[in-house]
């Protein structure tokens, strides 16, 4: 079956496009016409040591490419058609696989690896290739050292590709033992022990049972903190990586080696190569994050039930661990601040300082304010801008030096030579202000006697370089969100002008493109619109016109290059954004509302254009811009969906870019609230659309629960006619909620998706039922109701208020017609009286319209 | 095997869309130079590289666009509870008022308590949300005025008047439970309440409109509702001027200004109580002088030609007005009937031709009636008879201001004959 293939792989990797292209058609062909010879000739290039590497390499890379892909479905379809191969295909393939392992060539050998792990990844959850890991393990024993690299490499991402449950317990043993062995000093080669502490890392997550063993655990740790001394700064960093995995994944053994731990790490943080160093200073931001994690989820109260508890050990480790990180701030890199994707020890210091400051709360502030008055008036840059961070991580626990700070730093804004410093500076006032301003601080750092003079600082320092003045806007930001529910009068109103002009210009800027200054600049504008009060909404509606003239001007734009042209779809979506915020803050109140109505034509006509601009895909910021449009203009909108609903049809059809199909969505909802019956003739397409949406296995779940939601919206707006769409609708609702009912043994993140997915379902029933209602058709709901009924049983306290509010309609639309069975369901009795009697305002709100509703249908 | 499940392996997800992995590589290209089609995707690859651990640096926890995603969403979910809260509380007032004949049943009796917050809506946005079952309820809550085709006896001794703004008849409920009758003014968001049916819980049905009416106008003023419209309560309630309807009154409530557009006068007997549907007792009339509509206008606007008037069809056919018992103004022909596909209790326009309308001994005997075609959608009712009489007398011989001066006077002086008697 096999044939020749060298010369076509080859080809496929052509400078000259035209040979290029001819080999790839060729290999496509091949593929099509028979797949198993295909990859059987694959597989031979690949282990033939004969062969060119360029076209073993390619071979397995086809082979890989052939067993798994990105996108869920493509990569279901692969592991079905790889399962329904001929087994006699299958295990030649995975004979020329395994000894390829033993080539000379280290790239055939690296190949090879990857593709073991693919179809291992498929097989052994079916149980098949039950020999696969006996036999590598052998392969460790072998002498040659290149088989050795190999084998462990293979291991290594084997253990990425397989769940721990899939492979026993008796392998992981020897897979352990194999790597632990691969790593340790008596080693000799260290390409050996590289992969090996490289494959160790991939393997932590299958060792649960060796970390329980006080003696396997202590073995493991102890050649991991070997490999951190290693002579190969390679393998200190592997070996510093598996500590910051072994850090969040047993958190709970780490309190034995913790000490070790600490002494290793700050030795590695000041002495050695950074990128080591890096990933020492990881290891504590990690152990940060768990302790984080476990403070907010008990509270600091800790019983006999808590899974984990907190050990403390950045509490213990504080005294030392703090003064490690200061010293890391005074390592600044020259032009970090203009550099997107710079990460050097002081910003991973910085970081960790930050976590420490949050795990820890107060006890920070000793350790830290010494080194502030020591270091912030000091001649050398370096120490001015490491103070003036200092205060970031924590500003609301140095209340007291920030007060004496806060002109200091106003003054060095402006004024301090360095850049650098002048950088760090408006940071810091952004956190300041972030933390120590707004209405609900008890004595705010900002006051009457001092608003101007910050205002006027910061509008300042926007002129400054790009990467201050985006930090400057920051700043600006978190002063306008303090004043969000200072009621009617604002202190900013008398700088809302000035504001909005600056700002404006910040965004007319020539360098405005670096440091995402533009971005900021608008976002900031943003901002200052929704904190902004009725005293200066003619100022906002001025600004309508401005925004829309901005947008404009970007559509007359002509022959772009498609740099500049993805430079003007970012403005584009930057001015869409920040209408979408203008309208929804005038369409709050009822004249703002009325006021902005006569640009409502002209906005929506510029958004048309905005979409026209590409070809593939809408805009996400227009989309959502409409949205609020929509609720502005209510039942008016009807105009303008004749040219609006192409764009809304592709917007539900990008399973691509899933938050556009989400936003939507939601924008879906509000146009059936705009448009109510008048959105008809558009739902036939529409619920086709959205149905297609929930049967795809391409779109993102989280775009699932909204989509039910909307079912509710269009059933509200439509009434009775939304008989058509019940057939199609209601089973995928039913099953849906089969589903959410399966929630044993499910993790955190998919409780919360499951309530998600609930109360979208819930709210598809309420909106159903609602728009039944006094229909003569409510008859076709009845069938349904059982289940309902049924599915309602099964609550979480969390949805609860949807729940209940859905018995309610229940009763309500169905009647003597659901009384019975109201009546019959113990449950119902229970849970509404459970509602009833909620501390909560809402759930008992709904709880009393459902009380009616059912008294009603029972007593008819 | 420890008990706690992995957490750092990869976990599935619902209905296998999504699986989450927690080790990230980085992507690396695989040295292929640039090629369309298949091969494309095997450039994607990874090789054994450290890990990427940068994170974020001197930026805010959440973008600025996440907010705005996230404050459309919340604005979403807000207006689908509202659109959800509004359905509710009308169909809840229904049934609450419904109930209040109804026994509720024993299993499910559970105190009710009252709702702090006031939660308004009127028949406009009821109608809005749940077609003509919902309008025509609501319309039925109406104590609905009878046309003035006679001057009634002792109108001034036992009738209020006043002037009767011009605007939407509404049906005011809080979710608290008042619920007040008024006019809707549209472009300053405010109410000019008449009559209050229910208060605090308790019930205004059996009280006379004396008693009403004093009610109306101590609670608006105790609760601040009739201050400017704020966030806490969007509309505006104020009370109309009632006056006696005396020689005096009644020149006040025809000739003095009011804050509203006046649309006619309403005269209220003082000791009727609250009854829903057409009652003799509330009258309204109307002329040129106090208001702009004293003829029925068409669907564009314009004053026909012909008086056209809209009829109930009965299941036999006959054609009847709203009142109870119906007034029956003719019949269609069975031909007819089958032959444009009306349904019974469908309402109907008719013209009345030069035939008019014929009376023996005050009883409507005859009309000249020409079908025209389906009403307005919005229409709940048949004309009353009274309304059809006062278009009709307006057309021909109206009742005017004159008469109702000269019926108020008269009445007066034979009050003070009669109490003149008394004390002598």
């Amino acid at each position: 079956m096999a044939m020749e293939v060298t010369q076509v792989l080859l080809s496929a990797q052509a400078v000259d496009s035209t040979v290029r292209k001819h080999a790839e058609e060729t290999l496509k062909q091949f593929q099509e016409q028979n797949l198993p010879g295909f990859l059987l000739s694959l597989s031979g290039e690949l282990a033939n040591e004969e062969k060119p590497v360029e076209s073993r390499k390619l071979a397995g890379l086809i082979l890989k490419n052939a067993l798994d892909a990105k996108e869920q479905h493509r990569k279901f379809e692969l592991v079905q058609r790889w399962l329904s191969l001929d087994a006699a295909v299958k295990s030649q393939i995975k004979a020329c696989l395994l000894q390829t392992l033993s080539s000379t060539a280290s790239d055939a050998r690296s190949t090879a690896s990857q593709v073991i792990a693919k179809v291992a990844g498929i097989e052994l959850p079916q149980k098949q290739w039950p020999e696969l890991i006996g036999s590598l393990l052998s392969n460790v024993h072998q002498v040659p050292p290149h088989v050795k690299q190999a084998t462990l490499e293979t291991l290594g991402y084997l253990c990425e590709e397989v769940v721990p449950d899939v492979v026993d317990q008796d392998q992981v043993n020897k897979i352990l033992t194999a790597v632990v062995q691969g790593m340790s000093s008596t080693e000799g080669n260290t390409e050996v022990q590289l992969a090996a502490t490289r494959a160790l890392y991939n393997a932590l997550g299958f060792a649960q049972a060796n970390f329980s063993n006080d003696m396997e655990r202590d073995y493991i740790m102890r050649v991991v903190c070997e490999a951190t001394l290693s002579p190969e700064v390679k393998i200190r960093q592997a070996a510093f990586e598996c500590l910051v995995s072994i850090g969040s994944t047993y958190y709970e053994k780490l309190a034995p080696y913790i000490q070790d731990i600490f002494h290793i790490t700050s030795k590695a943080v000041r002495e050695d190569e950074e990128p080591v160093a890096l990933q020492a200073i990881e290891f504590w931001s990690s152990i940060c994050d768990e302790e984080i994690d476990i403070l907010e989820e008990y509270g600091g109260d800790f019983t006999a039930d808590s899974d984990v508890p907190c050990y403390y050990f950045i509490k213990q480790a504080l005294p030392a661990l703090v003064p490690m990180l200061l010293e890391t701030l005074l390592k600044q890199e020259e032009d970090q601040d203009q550099d997107e994707g710079a990460w050097n020890l002081a910003m991973a210091g910085g970081t960790c300082l930050g976590l420490v400051a949050r795990t820890v709360g107060d006890d920070i502030v000793p350790l830290v304010m010494p080194f502030i008055e020591e270091n912030i008036t000091k001649p050398d840059w370096r120490q001015r801008e490491a103070a003036t961070y200092a205060f970031g991580p924590s500003p609301d626990k140095l209340t007291p030096i920030v007060n004496v700070a806060l002109n200091f730093m106003l003054t060095a804004l402006t004024k301090d030579p360095n850049s650098h410093v002048k950088d760090t500076t408006a940071w810091t006032l952004g956190r300041i202000f972030e933390f120590l301003h707004g209405s609900t601080v008890e004595t705010p750092i900002i006051t009457p006697a001092n608003c101007q003079q910050i205002i006027t600082v910061l509008l300042q320092s926007m002129k400054d370089a790009p990467n201050v003045a985006e930090k400057a806007c920051g700043a600006l930001y978190f002063l306008a969100q303090g004043y969000e529910d200072v009621g009617s009068t604002s202190p900013l109103t008398p700088y809302f002008q000035e504001i909005v002009q600056s700002l404006l210009y910040v965004t007319h800027r020539e360098d405005a493109g670096e440091s995402r200054l533009r971005t900021a600049a608008y976002e900031t504008l943003n901002e200052v619109v929704r904190c902004s009060t009725d005293e200066t909404a003619r100022l906002v509606l001025e600004l309508v016109q401005v925004i829309m003239t901005e947008l404009h001007n970007t559509l007359e734009a002509q022959r772009l290059s498609s740099d500049e042209r993805e430079k003007q779809n970012e403005l584009q979506g930057l001015l869409c954004g920040c209408l979408q915020v203008i309208i929804q803050k005038l369409g709050a109140s009822d004249p703002t509302k009325y006021a902005f109505m006569q640009y409502a034509d002209q906005i929506m006509n510029l958004f048309l254009r905005v979409f026209a601009c590409r070809s593939a895909t809408v805009h996400e910021e227009a989309m959502l811009a409409i949205g609020a449009l929509a609720y502005v203009t209510g039942p008016n909108f009807a105009k303008y969906m004749p040219d609006f609903y192409k764009y809304l049809e592709m917007g539900l059809q990008n399973f691509e870019e899933y938050q556009v199909c989400a936003v939507t969505v939601g924008v879906v909802g509000d146009i059936c609230r705009a448009l109510e019956d008048k959105i008809l003739p558009y739902c036939d397409q529409i619920m086709t659309l959205l149905l297609k949406d929930l049967s795809s296995n391409q779109l993102h779940r989280s775009v699932k629960p909204p989509i039910f939601s909307c079912f509710g919206d269009i059933a509200l707006a439509i009434g009775e006619n939304f008989e058509k769409y019940l057939m199609y609708a209601m089973p995928m609702l039913q099953s849906a909620a089969e589903l959410s009912a399966h929630t044993a043994g499910a993790d955190d993140e998919m409780i919360e998706y499951t309530n998600i997915l609930r109360n979208g379902i819930l709210e598809a029933y309420s909106g159903i039922f609602q728009g039944f209602k006094n229909s003569p058709k409510t008859q076709l709901l009845i069938s349904y109701a059982p289940h309902i009924l049924q599915f309602l049983d099964s609550m979480d306290d969390v949805v609860m208020k949807t729940a209940i509010g859905v018995l309610g309609d229940l009763a309500d639309t169905l009647g003597s017609n659901a009384g019975s069975l109201i009546q019959q369901s113990l449950s119902s009795k229970d849970f509404l009286n459970e509602c009833l009697s909620s501390e909560d305002h809402l759930i008992k709100e709904s709880a009393e319209w459902a009380r009616l509703a059912i008294s009603r249908a029972i007593s008819v | 095997m420890g008990e706690k499940p992995v957490t750092s392996g990869l976990s599935c997800s619902f209905m296998g869309v999504s699986w989450t992995g927690f080790l990230i590589y980085r992507r690396s290209d695989w040295g292929l130079t640039g090629s369309s089609t298949g091969i494309d995707n095997f450039k994607q690859d990874k090789v054994m590289a450290p890990h990427d651990l940068r994170r974020p640096f001197k930026r805010a926890a959440i973008s600025d666009q996440q907010r705005r995603r996230e404050l459309s969403l919340q604005r979403q979910a807000q207006n689908r509870r509202d659109a959800q809260h509004q359905a509710r509380c009308l169909a809840q007032t229904i049934l609450s008022l419904q109930n209040d004949t109804a026994e509720p049943h024993p299993e499910f009796e559970i105190a009710a308590q009252a709702e702090e917050h006031a939660q308004d809506f009127d028949v406009r946005q009821a109608a809005r949300l749940k077609g003509a079952e919902a309008r025509r309820w609501f319309a039925k809550q109406l104590m609905l005025p009878e046309w003035m085709i006679d001057v009634p006896d002792r109108l001034n001794t036992d009738w209020y008047v006043c002037a009767r703004p011009a605007g939407k008849r509404c049906f005011v409920v809080s979710s608290n439970g008042q619920r007040l009758v008024g006019y809707a003014m549209a472009p300053d968001q405010t109410y000019y309440v008449i009559d209050m049916v229910c208060w605090g819980g308790m019930s205004l049905y059996e009280c006379t409109a004396e008693f009403r009416f004093f009610w109306v106008n101590s609670k608006l003023v105790e609760t601040g509702a009739s201050n400017d419209p704020s966030t806490y309560h969007r509309y505006r309630f104020k009370t109309v001027v009632i006056y006696n309807c005396d020689p005096g009154g009644l020149k006040a409530a025809y000739t003095e200004p009011v804050p509203y557009v006046k649309d006619g006068l309403l005269f209220y007997n003082k000791h009727a109580h609250y009854q829903s549907g057409n009652t003799p007792l509330v009258l309204v009339w109307k002329d040129e002088n106090c208001s702009q509509y004293v003829l029925d206008t068409d669907g564009k606007g314009q004053i026909p030609d012909q008086q056209q008037v809209v009829l109930e069809l009965l299941d036999d056919g006959r054609l009847a007005t709203s009142d109870d018992p119906p007034v029956i103004f003719g019949c269609l022909d069975k031909d007819f009937i089958q032959k444009t596909g009306l349904q019974a209790s469908t309402l109907l326009r008719f013209a009345i031709n030069e035939g008019g309308l014929c009376f023996a001994d005050g009883k409507l005997e005859k009309a000249d009636l020409q079908y025209l075609g389906k009403p307005n959608r919005a229409r709940a009712f048949a004309d009353s008879y009274s309304k059809v009489m006062f278009q009709y007398t307006v057309r021909h011989s109206p009742l005017r201001i004159e008469h109702l001066f000269a019926s108020v006077n008269s009445l007066s002086e034979e009050e003070n004959t009669c109490d003149t008697d008394m004390v002598g």
